[in-house]
This record gives C-alpha cells, sequence and structure tokens, in this order.
C-alpha cells in the first residue's frame, strides 16, 4: 500500500507549491498516474482521500488521469500499445517491449482558492 | 564540511522524522505528529505544477547516488517477499566475502517495519549494520539510506581516505572499493518505485514461492538488474520450473540476469559474488 505514501508526497508538493504561490485551499487536483506508473488508482485515491481532512486538500475534486502505456518493440522497430507489464507486443506477439510512455505519476494541475 | 564529496560531517546530526537509537545508530519511523493548515477563502486559479510525485525522493537518490560513488562504495538494493532468504543470504554472502576479499569493507542497512532482529543477525557476523524500522511504511525511502549510510563506519572510510590522498574519488582510480548492502522491507510491491541511489536492484524469489512470481508482481522485477533464485536445494521437493520462471521474468524485464543459489549448501554463491565483485576491484 505504497499510495498512502505517495498520497503525503503529493500533499508536500501541494504545500511547498502553496508557500510560493500563497494559497489556502486546493478545489480541484489533477494528477497524472500512467498505465505503467505501478500505481493503484483507486488506493491512491483512497489514500489522498483519508489524509485531505485539516490539509490544503480538504473538500478537492481529485481528478487523475490515466495515460495508456507504451512500448518501443525492437523486433518491429515500431512504438505500440502496452497496457501492462506483462503485455506482449501486439503487432508480432514477442516480449522484447521496452516501456516508453505511460510511467509517470506527476501533480499536474491545481485550482486553487486563495 | 567532507573534503572528499561535500557533504556534511562524517557521522551524523540529528534524524529528521525518526526516533535514534544512541547505542547502535537504529532509525525508527513512523511516530509523527499530523500537519494541520487553516483553510481560507477567495477567488479561483489555476496553478500549473507538472511536478513528479516522486521527485523529492529522487533528488536525495541521485543525491546518495554521488555520495556512494565519492566515498567508493557499491551499493545493492535486495528486495523481495518475506521468506525468501534475504537475511540468510546476506549473512552467507558476508562469511563468503570475507574469506575471498579480506580487506573489502562490508555494511548493511536493514529494513524492516519492527524489530532490530535482522541487524542483529548481520552484526553477528562482525559486519556493522544499521537497522531501519519504518514503523507502517511498506519500503524504504531515500532519506532513509542516507540518514543510515551517514551513521556506518564506511562514510567515515571513505572520509579518512580521502582526507589521507587528498583527492577526489572520481579521478578514475578504482582503489579501495567497498559494497554496501541495503536490506529493503519484504514486499513484492512498494519498493520498486522507491530509488533509494543503489548501483542494483537485486530481486531475490525462492523456490517455494512459484516460479509465476514475475508475472504476478512485474513492476519490481522490471525494475532489477538481477533475479537470484533462491533456496534451490529445495527444488526436489517443490513444483518449481527454473526456465519457465526465467521466462516469465525476461517477459516483464528483457534485460534481466539470472543467477541461481543456495545459501545453505553454498552452491552457486561463488557466480554471486563474482557478480557483486563485477567492476569493483576487491583487495585481495
Amino acid at each position: 500500500m505504497h499510495e498512502m505514501s505517495l498520497a503525503a508526497n503529493v500533499l508536500q508538493l501541494v504545500d511547498a507549491a502553496a508557500a510560493r504561490e500563497g494559497f489556502a485551499q486546493v478545489r480541484r487536483l489533477t494528477l497524472e498516474a500512467g498505465a505503467l506508473a505501478g500505481v493503484e488508482v483507486r488506493a491512491l485515491r483512497f489514500a489522498l482521500e483519508a489524509i485531505a481532512p485539516g490539509t490544503r486538500l480538504d473538500g478537492a475534486d481529485i481528478v487523475i488521469d490515466e495515460p495508456p502505456g507504451q512500448a518501443w518493440c525492437a523486433a518491429c522497430a515500431a512504438t505500440v500499445a502496452m497496457a501492462a507489464r506483462t503485455d506482449a507486443c501486439p503487432r508480432c506477439g514477442g516480449f522484447g517491449l521496452r516501456p516508453t510512455g505511460g510511467s509517470a505519476l506527476r501533480v499536474v494541475e491545481l485550482l486553487v482558492a486563495d | 564540511m567532507c573534503v572528499v564529496c561535500g557533504c556534511g560531517q562524517p557521522g551524523a546530526g540529528p534524524a529528521v522524522g525518526a526516533v535514534v537509537n544512541a547505542a547502535t545508530g537504529d532509525l525508527h519511523y513512523g511516530a509523527g505528529p499530523a500537519r494541520v493548515s487553516v483553510p481560507g477563502m477567495s477567488a479561483e486559479r489555476t496553478i500549473r505544477l507538472e511536478a513528479d510525485v516522486l521527485g523529492a525522493n529522487q533528488a536525495v537518490a541521485d543525491a546518495n547516488r554521488a555520495h556512494f560513488a565519492a566515498h567508493g562504495v557499491r551499493t545493492f538494493n535486495l528486495v523481495s517477499s518475506p521468506g525468501s532468504g534475504k537475511t540468510t543470504l546476506l549473512c552467507a554472502t558476508l562469511d563468503a566475502l570475507r574469506r575471498r576479499a579480506s580487506a573489502l569493507p562490508l555494511a548493511v542497512i536493514e529494513g524492516d517495519q519492527q524489530t532490530c532482529r535482522d541487524a542483529d543477525r548481520i552484526r553477528a557476523t562482525g559486519v556493522p549494520a544499521i537497522q531501519v524500522n519504518t514503523g507502517k511504511g511498506c519500503h524504504l525511502d531515500a532519506p532513509m539510506v542516507a540518514e543510515a549510510f551517514a551513521r556506518l563506519p564506511l562514510h567515515d572510510h571513505g572520509h579518512r581516505h580521502g582526507h589521507h590522498h587528498g583527492h577526489a574519488h572520481d579521478d578514475g582510480h578504482a582503489h579501495d572499493p567497498a559494497l554496501l548492502f541495503i536490506e529493503n522491507v519484504g514486499n513484492l510491491v512498494c519498493p520498486a518505485l522507491w530509488d533509494l541511489g543503489e548501483d542494483a536492484k537485486v530481486a531475490l524469489l525462492s523456490v517455494t514461492e512459484g516460479d509465476d512470481k514475475p508475472l504476478k508482481y512485474p513492476d519490481l522485477f522490471a525494475a532489477a538488474r538481477l533475479m537470484v533464485i533462491t533456496k534451490t536445494d529445495l527444488l526436489p521437493h517443490v513444483d518449481f520450473d527454473v526456465a519457465q520462471c526465467i521466462g516469465y521474468a525476461q517477459r516483464v524485464n528483457p534485460g534481466i540476469e539470472v543467477l541461481l543459489l543456495s545459501a545453505k549448501t553454498g552452491i552457486g554463491l561463488d557466480a554471486w559474488l563474482d557478480w557483486l565483485l563485477a567492476g569493483a576491484e576487491a583487495p585481495a
């Protein structure tokens, strides 16, 4: 359940942004959790809601975008879709895939109130 | 200020967020107050952050990696489920390294949620160890490793070396290497995401766990440079298909290296030592 640690890291980023930008409350938190990021989105949402009370995230809408995974298939010399790390190449059926996208976990944007 | 790498004093100050055992240097996390802030009301605006959630950990991990390199320390992060034999393999490895490269400085950072039992087992071999108790945490993070490393004699070793020779460690001399083992919290999921500044993650998988673990927990095997299949002395007693297991691991990580060994019988230990010492000039 590392999503609780990740939620705490999100809160730290929010507090650091608040120190720079001088806002009191987050109305909407937009995250990006790629399909290959190793994050369970349901658990992350639960963790964020659990730590929110009494913080700048209290009452915030939580939006989590989940971009699909992408990988480079050396055999096909092509970029292909990859929904999970155990997937084979959809073109050639081989497993020599190197993930190239969808592995990021980022705080994208905050809608804030002073 | 250290003249070798620019880090703080040898030894360590108060640990941030941890309770320190004065006698052993062991670190206990997970007992801090919750932060509270006072909400206000006013107009709304949008702030674009585009910030990596693990960015703060990554910054410390990068600093750890530079710090280890400056001290000539090669670092291995051992990850596996609980009970795969990490501590048993470590004890056997430390004994074997002592016989093969007696002058090679060694140290261990032990991660668990609770108790100092594993650090006690390591210290019984004569190798310095720091126990890091994560409290409720399911993994070690880079700041914990930075705090623990500052409390190990390996840190002083590098400093003394730097002071005697008066030159930087990154000048091409591969002299006086040292090995640091980090035994992560037993967990096949969470440690995959946290870079500690190690040279390589090593995933252990015991034959009693089943050969399909790489498919069930792909993130961890994707993050590892080496998979060590342990407890091979038990192979006659379990349904574990070694070739299938390796095939599964290569599915999620085409470049993963594989070793098989039994810490109990010692079979396979030599190849493991070769792997650990590759790139580190071991003094005789």
